[in-house]
């Protein structure tokens, strides 16, 4: 094999660069550009408060405050930010290969649903709380990823484009949610809002010792952390890179895409799943239209912010459940409306999906160019 | 303008000539194009070399305006002129043929011709349109049915519309891209002597950019060679070689001679293809009962012109396209397009354009090379889990014995450059022992030294005795690599023969479907 080596034309140049420093300025990058989209869409929103004549500099003061100023602040920023990472989660791993999914929403209604209905007769029935959640988180888990699961088989069977259809599937599991709590599955003792029979006491899924937050943080950056080695580390990672990357290059090397894809949107919707489950264990102890807080939303944008990478989830996840936990504070100081932080996470979205086109633009990321052309 | 496009070509036009001088664009901080010049006479018929890269595009596009040129200046019949835009260009009387066709196929001859005047009316009155075409047609060499839609036209017949258009709209300077890639042998030549002879007759002028020695030689009357943006040389076709054209292409860089083919005697059938079916995107049949062997040690050769179910072919060999019908067979086994069944028979591929087809563009070198072996050891531990060390040294390994030229492994593939690519898919692809070798258009795209390295790797493995199934458009490549060729036409094998006892004009004349 080595004598053609030898009549191979160009003169070598595998010169052992800085690898190290390509490394560092790709990532650089990442960091930069979604910081600057982060930098631009505060200015712009400033720029809307400025016209409600209200002042930036308070509301930005107050989000602090009501999102990160207080131990019981930082406690109900956690509390919010758990659903967040997970929900982010089901948006990144598909993202790996090339799916643009968003109907985590969706998928956390059904999975947290399917729960609390499951609970129903082991409540009734006094069996262990701990068998208890168990069954309903793997139910949830399941749920939610068999709802995924589904977007992925129509995508890679019938061509469905993803997006619109994850998103209109949320639509149907709102529905299916409404169709049992207002009805088969009502608790008739509630007369106020639609739900299914609460879980009780006894059966609530406690704080994690020593804090105020239920245990879907601690869930939730345990999967962050072991997404970002399944990815990354494994061969399953690299054949999903793979077939995110360049679908017809992974067939021709004889990957399974269609599976990668069913899989990966399994994985996804079962994340999701798992904060329907906490949301209903942890905070509502029922399934009702409560769930339906776009979580499965917010976590579009925390994966985009994240750059899909499962580790910067959890900061900006983090970040996301400050300016959601401030939205009350906000809204009694400054009399604004409630919607007024969906503005904000709005304009941080467009802006950040513009910021996409900055990518490879600026030489100082680049690695150093060499003039050798073949 | 409107009068002159109204009732087109009443008396005959002249050739225009166009003269460059000091053209240099540039790109960033490389320049694609310096300093050329060159002087074309009216009603010359002109071609221009070089390889991919050397600025033929980049010159043409400055000419026609879609570029602007850093510095030099254009002048049409003597005159300077500034061409801002392609409509500009236009109005000069500037037009271009593209490889690829820009008509539109459900319209017919004669409304895509009229739609295609800048003035063409919004109500248009087609008895008064039809009397100006017949009348532009008789002054015309040759004739195109004009009541037919496009899309039912032969590949021939399109290709003179497109000239017709040009002639239509009055441009008398035509600049034409690679235009027989898509014609027979035979179409190519009836074309390329109509265009000469309306260039003798001074009623055109003519720059070709072309790579076909074969029909420079033959059609055109002075040549200009580029290289690395620079002009090379030129001249008149008749005082020049085509080895001395091909010296000034390439420089002084070294080509690898031609693998030269080891006789052998024919092994065992290897790969078999029994009545393939698959369809296209719009469930049309792509493949119609295809048959084929191909043995050990042997390189079939599958020729045609594109766009008759080749790219249908490799597809379905390499997993991209489902078999609607029909049978695979390697090594008297099923072929199924999974991992496991391309490692255990040792299948391997090169397909045309490797940045698109067989990489990750944004994954690192090191991992494109890995794209064969990540999920066995030692890349893979316990099955599952990926170590990059090994991973590393393989990459390191490849990239010093095939010479791949980047920066380090962990730059992206898409930095490298073309040639660099495909030696990165070739270390991949071959670098293990190899008994079915699928390979389409290789080399497309590639400069010289690049070209003579594959075939000759391509050579060497059926040396060692693999069977290779190429799929070119490039006729010349199948007459010099191929054992037997094979002629697909419609979706499917119309003729097969052994290189020795066939020649161009069958193969041609089989390639038009007879």
């Amino acid at each position: 094999m080595a004598e053609i080596a030898n009549h191979l034309g160009t003169p070598p140049a595998a010169t052992r660069m800085n690898d190290l420093s390509i490394r560092v300025r790709r990532s650089a990058e990442y960091v930069a550009i979604p910081l600057f989209a982060l930098a631009v869409s505060a200015v712009l929103f400033s720029l809307f408060l400025l016209a409600l004549g209200k002042s930036p500099s308070e509301f930005f003061q107050l989000v602090i405050r009501g999102g990160f100023g207080t131990a019981f602040s930082l406690q109900n920023t956690l509390q919010r930010s758990a659903p967040l990472i997970l929900t982010a989660l089901a948006v990144a791993v598909p993202a790996r290969i090339g799916l643009v999914i968003i109907g985590g929403e969706g998928a956390l209604v059904m999975g947290g649903f399917a729960a609390a209905a499951l609970a129903i007769p082991m409540v009734v029935g006094h069996w262990p709380p701990l068998l208890t959640w168990f069954i309903m988180a793997v139910t949830a888990a399941l749920v939610g990823g068999i709802w995924i699961g589904i977007v992925g088989y129509l995508r890679h069977a019938r061509g469905v484009n993803e997006t619109i259809s994850s998103l209109l599937m949320t639509y149907i599991g709102i529905a299916i949610m409404n169709f049992f709590v207002e009805g088969a599955l009502r608790d008739l003792s509630n007369p106020n809002k639609p739900s299914t029979m609460p879980l009780g006491d006894a059966y609530m899924l406690g704080k994690m010792p020593g804090t105020d937050v239920h245990w879907g943080l601690a869930v939730g950056v345990i999967l962050a952390i072991i997404l970002q080695i399944l990815l990354t580390r494994t061969t399953f990672g690299f054949a999903v890179r793979v077939a995110g990357g360049n679908a017809r290059a992974a067939l021709a090397q004889g990957l399974p895409v269609g599976k990668l894809i069913v899989i990966c949107c399994m994985i996804a919707g079962a994340c999701a799943g798992l904060a329907g489950f906490f949301e209903v264990a942890a905070i509502q102890g029922r399934a009702n239209a409560s769930l339906v807080a776009g979580y499965g939303f917010t976590g579009i944008l925390v994966a985009f912010l994240a750059r899909h990478n499962p580790i910067a989830i959890i900061p900006v996840a983090i970040m996301f459940g400050g300016i959601v936990a401030s939205g009350g504070l906000i809204q009694r100081r400054m009399d604004l409306p409630d919607a007024t932080v969906l503005v904000l996470q709005g304009l941080t979205f467009v802006v950040l999906l513009t910021s996409e086109t900055l990518y490879g633009r600026f030489k100082i990321f680049q690695p150093p160019t060499t003039d050798d052309r073949t | 303008m409107s009068a002159v496009a109204a009732i087109p070509l009443v008396k005959p036009k002249q050739a225009i000539s166009i003269e460059t001088v000091g053209m240099t664009k540039i790109f960033g901080s490389m320049a694609a194009l310096e300093d050329v010049s060159l002087k074309i006479e009216a009603g010359t018929f002109h071609a221009l070399l070089g390889e991919n890269g050397a600025g033929k595009s980049t010159l043409v596009k400055c000419i026609m305006g879609y570029y602007h040129a850093n510095r030099g200046t254009v002048l049409l019949d003597g005159v300077e002129v500034d061409i801002r835009n392609p409509r500009d260009a236009r109005a000069l009387g500037v037009g271009m043929v593209y490889q690829h066709f820009t008509l539109v196929p459900s319209l017919t001859g004669a409304e895509n011709l009229v739609i295609s005047r800048a003035d063409a009316p919004a109500v248009i009155d087609w008895k008064k349109e039809m009397r100006g075409l017949n009348e532009f047609l008789d002054h015309m060499p040759f004739r195109v049915p004009l009541d037919v839609p496009v899309s039912s036209l032969a590949a021939g017949e399109k290709q003179k519309l497109e000239i017709l258009k040009l002639l239509y709209l009055d441009q008398r300077l035509m600049i034409l891209d690679e235009p027989t890639s898509v014609l027979t042998p035979g179409e190519a030549d009836e074309m390329l002597g109509l265009l000469r002879g309306m260039a003798q007759r001074k009623e055109i002028t003519v720059i070709m950019i072309s790579h076909k020695f074969r029909e420079v030689t033959t059609f055109c009357d002075s040549v200009t060679v580029l290289r690395r943006g620079r002009k090379a040389g030129g001249g008149n076709v008749v005082d020049l070689t085509t080895e001395q054209m091909a010296k000034m292409m390439i420089g002084d860089t070294v080509i690898r001679e031609g693998a030269t083919r080891k006789p052998r005697p024919a092994g065992d059938t290897v790969l078999e293809l029994v009545a393939l079916e698959a369809e296209d995107e719009e469930g049309l049949p792509a493949l119609d009962k295809l048959n084929l062997k191909v043995s050990a040690g042997e390189i079939v050769g599958i020729a045609g012109v594109s766009g008759n179910g080749q790219s249908a072919l490799v597809e379905v060999l390499s997993g991209q396209r489902p078999l609607k019908n029909g049978r695979i067979i390697v090594k008297a086994q099923p072929f199924e397009p999974d991992r496991d069944t391309y490692h255990r028979m040792k299948i391997f591929g090169l397909p045309e354009e490797p940045l698109k087809n067989a990489t990750v563009p944004k994954m690192t070198v090191a991992e494109n090379m890995a794209f064969r072996t990540f999920d066995r050891p030692p890349t893979a531990k316990f099955g599952w889990w990926l170590s990059p060390g090994p991973m590393r040294v393989k990459a390191q390994e490849l990239i010093e014995r095939y010479r791949v030229k980047t920066q380090s492994p962990e730059s992206a593939i898409a930095d490298l450059s073309g040639g660099n690519v495909q030696r990165a898919v070739l270390a991949r692809e071959l670098s293990s022992d190899v008994d079915v070798l699928i390979v389409a258009n290789p080399c497309f795209g590639l400069d010289f030294a690049s070209v003579a390295e594959i075939r000759a790797q391509i050579m060497e493995q059926r040396n060692r005795g693999a069977a290779v199934l190429l799929l070119s458009e490039d006729l010349d490549e199948i007459l010099e690599l191929a054992d037997r060729v094979a002629v697909m036409s419609g979706g499917t094998i119309n003729y097969v023969s052994s290189i020795e006892q066939t020649d161009r004009t069958t193969i041609g004349k089989h390639m038009a479907g007879h």
